[in-house]
């Protein structure tokens, strides 16, 4: 088992784990970090990938190492984005959940069933 | 290296198209306050002369345009790439932008007496940002710049939904941000995987060296179903309803009509061009079946919606359905591969229909709630009178939707019926006028409210402008008129809407809608005619509106979060699947 090998499981690791975070945590924030849990185990994927793509005497393939760079600034910006959201949600109604609305009521105002 | 690894005549527009909105929305930035509308009407006649000049130089040369950036072929380098496609869009959305920037004048002119107000400069820049990177998506000639763009269309969007800054938007917006992180996340990570096996994420460079492999199919699934998430298809449409019903007027239309068909396009160059040969033909049946599963259960919970604009988003819904129904009938057997051809013509109709009749539709509603200070459909009464124009206009994009004659869905229906003939795939036909059937339930049910007369005149709250009813009505005759696009397609599609056999269709349509309107429709229209109707069918009419709840119940399970959550891995192990399956 090679360096690369090692970094792919442990890539594949972080996005489970951040995947089941971002399911099941019912609170916003959480579910931020979760995400950027998986982006860490999609950039670190990415890394094991340029690793194993070295040639010409190169350490690693150049082309992911600069995509990579991308996507973190990516994320990063999404993450303030989606903070800023959450804040702002914060200020105006004082709670932060994302469940909107009750269930469809099983009452139907229905003027068809109003006039029997 | 492929032959097109150079800049093509006319190739420097297309970096053009994407910079210009950028830089308008930049100027705007710099220049503030009311300088930012000025600046983006600017950029919007600079954005459409830009998209019908790439038509221009597309029809001259006749064939796909190219520019490299900075003269770095693929793989290194990065090539912007306009065929067909992307040319029908960039003017489809250009025209719909245009339309968009007239009637958001009337909404989001800065006030007098202010230097600056918030969400007028906000979203004239948004505007921009959208468009931008639309263009952006519709050009890209490679996984990861599409990535990029497709970010960039959630960040210009998710603002526009929170444009009034009051909480239960702010809640609609996070839930879209958060959940279109998911997807982008699992496209992100589908495109690693592809680097990984390919060494290449050029799509022209893709089509020749992707070969069907377990990476290739988990990565194929990961990046659809990301997508999918991004476009809202049924069952992972959980922030849709509540963001595009929640927005202002003008940045719900920008939302429904157009930022849906970014991640949609991107489908279907992963699907057509990327890799036509990977998917095959179970994976494109999952694809439609999830599309027929939107067009039912969105069109059923539309009719049962009590306010304008959230029927007008689940309508979206639906509609987000029908544009996947393209994928099986598009399957070519002999080759096992997806062929651009009529069927997908048909789809990217559909798309374009879709886009200019629902923007017409938005604003319709917009000015509807202005006028009568609501939009409950079932107090719509007078709005005819009040705002004859802006009914109108909803109403022949309505009609649009329902695909009646020469509508460019109407087009685009008989692309595809042709095509589901043609394959003996007979049940997407099924589906696809099952659907019709039930968008004109919906647009009949709010036209007999917004019709109906009331006993003393109403005084309209605001007046409207001319110039934003023209603007909405602008659209909806677009979408009416596309089917006269058939004058570049072979055969005689398009009948005379007097033809006998066109009336008969008309007709049954036109019956079995208002049928299925007074079956579902929550509130019916107060008539003599209806309380009759209703007295004989109210056993019938208990049991419709008990399917109807149950379909409602449906959509509201499916929209609960960790509901999705799973959805979106169900959905991924589903396509994996498929895809392995059909070797």
């Amino acid at each position: 088992m090679n360096a690369a090998t090692v970094f792919g499981l442990l890539a594949t690791a972080l996005v489970g784990v951040g995947l089941y975070g971002f399911i099941v945590n019912p609170q916003p924030l959480r579910k931020i970090l979760a995400f950027n849990v998986i982006g860490s185990g999609v950039f670190l994927l990415f890394g094991a990938i340029a690793r194993r793509g070295a040639a010409l005497g190169l350490s690693g393939d150049p082309v992911p190492q600069a995509l990579l760079i991308t996507g973190i600034v990516v994320a990063f910006s999404a993450t303030a984005l989606a903070v800023t959201v959450l804040l702002r949600l914060f200020d105006e109604t004082g709670s932060t959940t994302l469940s909107s609305g009750p269930a469809p009521s099983a009452s139907d105002p229905d003027p068809a069933k109003a006039r029997e | 290296m492929t032959a097109d690894a150079v800049t093509t005549p006319g190739g420097l527009l297309l970096p053009l198209a994407v910079l210009v909105p950028f830089l308008g929305m930049i100027a705007g930035l710099v220049l503030g306050g009311r300088n930012a509308q000025r600046v983006a009407m600017v950029t919007i006649v600079a954005g459409v002369a830009i998209a019908l000049g790439i038509a221009q130089s597309m029809l001259q040369s006749g064939d796909t345009l190219v520019y490299v950036l900075g003269g770095f072929a693929p793989p290194l380098g990065i090539a912007l790439r306009a065929d067909g496609l992307s040319v029908v869009m960039m003017v489809a959305v250009a025209v719909v932008i245009a339309g968009i920037g007239v009637y958001a004048r009337g909404d989001f002119g800065t006030p007098d007496g202010v230097r600056e107000a918030r969400a007028p400069l906000m979203y004239w820049l948004l505007l921009l940002a959208v468009w931008g990177s639309l263009n952006l998506v519709f050009t890209s000639g490679d996984l990861f710049t599409l990535y990029v763009a497709l970010e960039l269309l959630t960040f210009a969007g998710v603002p526009l939904v929170c444009l009034d800054g009051k909480g239960e938007t702010l809640r609609s917006a996070l839930r879209y941000l958060l959940f279109a992180l998911a997807g982008s996340i699992f496209y992100l990570l589908g495109a690693v995987l592809i680097y990984g096996e390919c060494g290449t994420l050029d799509v022209a460079l893709l089509a020749q060296s992707a070969q069907p492999g377990p990476v290739t199919w988990a990565a194929a699934a990961l990046m659809t179903t990301g997508l999918l998430a991004k476009t809202a298809l049924f069952p992972l449409h959980l922030w849709l309803p509540p963001a595009h019903a929640g927005a202002p007027p003008a940045a719900s239309a920008v939302l429904s009509a157009l930022v849906v068909k970014g991640s949609f396009f991107i489908v279907v160059r992963l699907w057509f061009d990327a890799m036509p040969a990977l998917p095959g033909f179970a994976a494109a049946q999952l694809l439609a079946g999830l599309g027929a599963a939107a067009i039912i259960v969105g069109n059923v919970v539309a009719l049962r919606q009590e306010r304008l604009k959230l029927l007008i988003a689940y309508s979206t819904l639906a509609q987000i359905g029908y544009l996947f129904m393209m994928f099986p009938l598009a399957f070519d057997a002999g080759t096992g591969a997806f062929v651009r051809g009529e069927v997908l013509a048909g789809g990217m109709l559909q798309a374009i229909s879709h886009a200019t009749a629902k923007a017409a539709m938005f604003l319709a509603a917009g000015l509807i709630y202005a006028a009568l200070g609501h939009d409950r459909i079932a107090d719509l009464a007078g709005a005819a009178r009040l705002v004859p124009l802006s009914v109108l206009a909803f109403a022949l994009g309505g009609v649009a939707l329902t695909g009646a004659v020469p509508s460019g869905a109407y087009l685009a229906k008989k692309l595809l019926l042709g095509a589901a003939d043609g394959s003996g795939q007979w049940w997407w036909a099924l589906v696809l006028q099952a659907g019709g059937l039930l968008t004109t339930g919906y647009v009949l049910l709010v036209l007999a409210h917004a019709l109906r007369a009331t006993a003393d005149a109403p005084a309209p709250r605001v007046r409207v402008r001319r110039s934003q009813e023209a603007a909405a009505l602008a659209l909806a005759a677009c979408s009416l008129l596309l089917g006269f696009a058939d004058a570049v397609l072979p055969g005689d599609l398009v009948k005379s809407p007097l033809d006998p056999g066109e009336l008969a269709t008309l007709l049954v349509t036109v019956v079995a809608g208002a049928a299925l309107a007074l079956a579902l429709g929550r509130r019916l229209p107060d008539v003599p005619a209806g309380a009759a109707l209703a007295a004989i069918g109210s056993p019938i009419r208990r049991m419709t509106v008990a399917v109807g709840g149950l379909f409602e119940r449906l959509d509201f399970a499916l929209r609960r979060w960790h509901v999705a959550g799973l959805s979106l891995v169900v959905l991924t192990l589903l396509f994996a699947a498929a895809m392995s399956g059909a070797r």
